[in-house]
């Protein structure tokens, strides 16, 4: 047995649930004096009768204690003569189900906190699902408040028939229902006498006793690399973290991606030299012979395991910030960072009720099944498999914040997906043909900025040196291929996709590609750098919204200000300036031959330190 | 994790935070502040890393009124590893004169809070360990691992980043920093009961033994230098004495004691009455100074 349970409790304020964990340490004489006085003075402060409120135990924050709710996760540690534990106590509400996530992420068992008075609700429903999600495998519901029931058999039979079916849909196989009274103690440390006809053990019992050894089976060694060490030119350690089966000195191990086998010739824990690493284990192995193996690496011993990139996954949203297909994140999963993209939400999963309900955004604390695609082939597993190779996390890149975690359901593998076809004639084949490096010149500005007239001069001016060219428009390309998309979030992040797929087209053809779109948010820019790569050249026209206004050429921000274009850029809609832009223009300030002149020169040279050679055109 | 003991799933945990860190931060550093969970940090550290030496330098906060016995600890040990040691006073605090007597919380505030955001600026550390453990404070019972602050070190709890799994996102923008707490999940007990198995030193203040204290405001306070000033009533006594927590002498109570071994202090600390911050004069004011102090970037 474990002889450490990581454990969480969920539900919300009314069910009881600080006061069950309160009672708990309470009970087992867990408290400290200093603790159990502090615990005095603040229930009576909170309440004039001055009951004790084993609540404020747990309850941390300020903002907490004052309002009376579990805002995030809280650990406490206690510690019988059979088990330490470490609580995890979670919210309930679903305001914070990331927070709930959290708690659970970290768990081995999950209490569920269930009102004996109300039965089981959506909300346990809710934190039955969002545990199972985030792999946990025990369940104690705890009906609490069966005092109140006056501890009647009846209610308690009733809500454990309900169970089956709700544990039996998240293919939950080790759970048990213990009836309590988190107020009065009951079967809370020590059987009670009030419920004569519970035969089973207290909840103290049950968490000493249960056993959350996983139960599956022919899990195979793997070992994402966390770290090169190379102190010296004769060693050259993989250091990371065992998840799977053991490895021994000489056993056979292959490479991911990659797929190059070596032997393990030492094994290191600390500064130990040892024979075995096993499941958890840190160590720095060294392998027999020198293989191109970096951090993101992933050592495993099985020949099933295989790269691809693209998978399905669960994703529990966690950000203000809404979740739209055609998006790019930051993904985690094990030591490995790439680029993902978020292909389609097959649907949302509501929940409360579990109901699939088709959808095309993902909302803070929303959970839906997502087809993702990421920038390079990696090892991904079924997080039912494997849970270190299949479980992630999305960051966003402008934020930084940890935008959604999630889970892999299934692997797309190559053959489940259009392979891209080698072509023999290549882009830069094509571009020497052209004698050019083809290019994107990406303009953005407000309205009547002069992204337009730039495009069409500094066309001219290519032109006129030999160069081939196309220009993308707004207006163009919304009267023809993007003519089905209309101003909301989603169509306008799926008209920058298709207009920067299109230009990666053109520029494949060789051609120096100009588009001027407003495209007022960086993200969607950012898309389109993503996109393009490295030849894309930002141009930001930052000419004043007073300069654009007084031009006003298609008399646009008049109706704008009459109300007529709702979210028009600069009037009724934002407009966030680029961080870096390769090149900033105030068109109010300068002339258009300027403008293009200083164009030219940040392509002169920046393409030449990219690829010298073709742009040198002998004139 | 089948069949790992306790103690090696807290090792590991840790081990892993601190690898995640070195690999993906730049400009790390490990406040050291002497004391048993910093002792565990560090050796922690050095097994993480093996054989390269832990690639960061350790931070002291020196209030210059730390125990004599911890500072030659401290110097003894950067030097036996070869590790470099900062030492950073806030000289303004200390030309005004600030002390424990008679400037109470701004003492703390500026000597400790002001010190270490001064020390991080100056040196540009974005990243910096800390051996806080959650079962010391409620505040620190809801702290993440890593735990970010904005460009004033300050902590927001009301929107602290999710942390998943062992997928830690260090990701920060310009001027911001984190403060990664890789001893979070330990508790005291586990801290002694570890410093045993793997025969860690630490300062001898923390074993029994028969030391001149006075006794003050229901602390035991060891005199460990003429700056210490009697007040009517006081007098120095010697009594056999520890320390569950090592700090600046003055604000730091020692309890009567006749541990002197490991097995003796694993035995006392599971059978104590009170909580090891009773100890800590400084954190008894109110319920929640804890959490005032690190929204104002305290560790």
């Amino acid at each position: 047995m474990n002889d450490l349970l990581k454990f969480m409790t969920c539900g919300s304020v009314d069910d009881g649930k600080s006061t069950l964990i309160g009672h708990m340490l309470y009970d087992a004489k867990l408290l400290y004096t200093d603790q159990e006085k502090t615990l005095w003075q603040d229930s009576k402060v909170k309440n004039a009768e001055g009951h004790m409120d084993y609540s404020l135990l747990l309850d941390g924050l300020v903002a907490e204690r004052e309002q009376g709710i579990t805002i995030d996760v809280a650990y406490r540690f206690f510690s019988t003569q059979h088990r330490s534990f470490i609580v995890a106590d979670t919210p309930g509400h679903e305001q914070y189900t990331r927070n709930m996530a959290v708690g659970a992420s970290f768990a081995d068992l999950a209490i569920i906190l269930v009102d004996a008075t109300r039965g089981i609700l959506p909300q346990t429903r809710r934190h039955v699902r969002i545990c199972a999600l985030m792999g946990i495998e025990h369940f104690v519901l705890a009906l609490n408040k069966m005092d109140l029931v006056d501890y009647a058999k009846e209610r308690y039979d009733s809500i454990s028939q309900d169970a089956i079916q709700m544990m039996k849909s998240h293919d939950v196989q080790s759970w048990q229902v213990i009836p309590v009274s988190a107020t009065q103690g009951d079967n809370v440390t020590h059987w009670s006498v009030n419920m004569p006809w519970y035969e089973s053990e207290s909840l103290l019992s049950y968490l000493e006793k249960v056993s959350t050894l996983e139960q599956r089976t022919n899990r195979s060694f793997s070992m994402p690399v966390q770290r090169v060490s190379r102190p010296h030119q004769y060693y050259r350690g993989l250091q990371g973290q065992v998840a799977g089966s053991a490895i021994k000195i000489s056993d056979e191990i292959m490479v991911l991606p990659g797929q190059e086998k070596a032997r393990i010739k030492t094994i290191h824990r600390g500064s130990t030299l040892v024979e075995i690493a096993e499941e958890g284990h840190f160590v720095s192995i060294q392998l027999d012979r020198e293989l191109d193996v970096s951090r993101g690496c992933v050592l495993a011993s099985s020949e099933d395991l295989a790269c691809t990139d693209m998978f399905t996954a669960s994703i529990l949203w966690m950000d203000e910030q809404e979740l739209i297909p055609g998006r790019n994140y930051l993904l985690k999963i094990g030591t490995k960072t790439l680029t993902a993209y978020i292909m389609s939400i097959r649907h949302r999963m509501d929940i409360n009720t579990g109901e699939l309900v088709s959808t095309d955004s993902l909302a803070k604390n929303e959970l839906g099944q997502c087809d993702v695609a990421v920038s390079e082939p990696m090892v991904f597993e079924r997080f039912a498999n494997n849970k270190a190779l299949g479980s992630l996390i999305l960051m966003d890149r402008i934020s930084n914040m940890t935008s959604a975690c999630g889970v892999i359901d299934d692997v797309l593998t190559r053959s489940s997906h259009v392979v891209w076809q080698e072509m023999e004639i290549t882009r830069d084949m094509r571009a020497r043909q052209k004698n050019q490096v083809p290019v994107t010149i990406w303009f953005t500005g407000l309205s009547g900025s002069g992204k337009s007239t730039l495009a069409n001069a500094l066309e001219k001016r290519l032109v006129s040196l030999g160069r081939h060219t196309m220009i993308l428009d707004g207006d163009n390309i919304r009267h023809g291929l993007n003519r089905n998309l209309g101003f909301g979030e989603t169509d306008r992040v799926e008209n920058i996709r298709r207009v920067a797929e299109v230009a990666k087209l053109m520029n494949d053809a060789g051609l120096v590609v100009l588009a001027s779109f407003i495209s007022p948010y960086e993200r969607d820019r950012e898309l389109a750098r993503e996109i393009l790569g490295e030849h894309f050249l930002e141009i930001y026209l930052s000419t004043s919204l007073e300069e654009c206004q007084r031009r006003d050429v298609k008399g646009l921000y008049a109706k704008a200000k009459r109300g007529e274009i709702p979210g028009f850029t600069g009037i009724s809609g934002p407009y966030e300036k680029p961080s870096h832009p390769d090149l900033e223009i105030d068109t109010g300030q300068c002339s258009v031959e300027e403008a293009i002149d200083r164009i030219e020169k940040l392509m002169d040279d920046v393409l030449m330190t990219h690829n010298g050679s073709v742009y040198q055109v002998e004139e | 994790m089948n069949n790992l003991t306790h103690l090696d799933r807290l090792e590991a945990e840790a081990i892993y935070v601190m690898r995640e860190v070195v690999v993906e931060c730049e400009h790390p550093v490990m406040l050291y502040s002497i004391g048993k969970d910093s002792s565990v940090m560090l050796h922690l550290a050095i097994k993480a890393f093996y054989p390269d030496k832990p690639p960061f330098p350790l931070l002291h906060i020196d209030t210059t009124w730390k125990f004599r016995e911890m500072i030659s600890f401290r110097d003894r040990k950067a030097q036996e590893l070869g590790m470099q040691l900062l030492v950073h006073t806030h000289q303004e605090g200390l030309r005004n004169g600030l002390n424990p007597f008679d400037h109470g919380a701004a003492y703390t505030d500026i000597m400790k809070t002001e010190a270490l955001k001064e020390a991080l600026d100056q040196y540009g550390f974005s990243v910096a360990f800390g051996g806080g453990r959650r079962d010391e404070e409620k505040s620190r019972a809801k702290e993440r691992i890593f735990s970010f602050r904005n460009a004033a070190h300050a902590w927001d709890p009301k929107n602290q980043r999710p942390e998943m799994w062992n997928l830690y996102n260090t990701r920060i923008n310009k001027k911001e920093s984190i403060r990664v707490f890789p001893l979070s999940n330990w508790t005291e007990k586990d801290i002694w009961e570890y410093i045993k198995r793997e025969n860690i030193e630490v300062v001898p203040l923390y074993f029994a033994k028969v030391r001149p204290v006075l006794y003050r405001e229901g602390n035991i306070i060891m005199v460990d230098d003429q700056r210490l000033k009697l007040l009517p009533g006081e007098e120095i006594v010697y009594r056999r004495v520890r320390f569950r927590t090592l700090g600046c002498y003055p604000l730091t109570g020692g309890v009567e004691s006749s541990a002197e071994t490991l097995d003796q202090i694993i035995e006392e600390t599971k059978s104590a009455v009170t909580s090891e911050r009773t100890s800590r004069v400084i954190d008894q004011e109110t319920t929640s100074s804890m959490e005032r102090r690190k929204r104002e970037g305290y560790f």
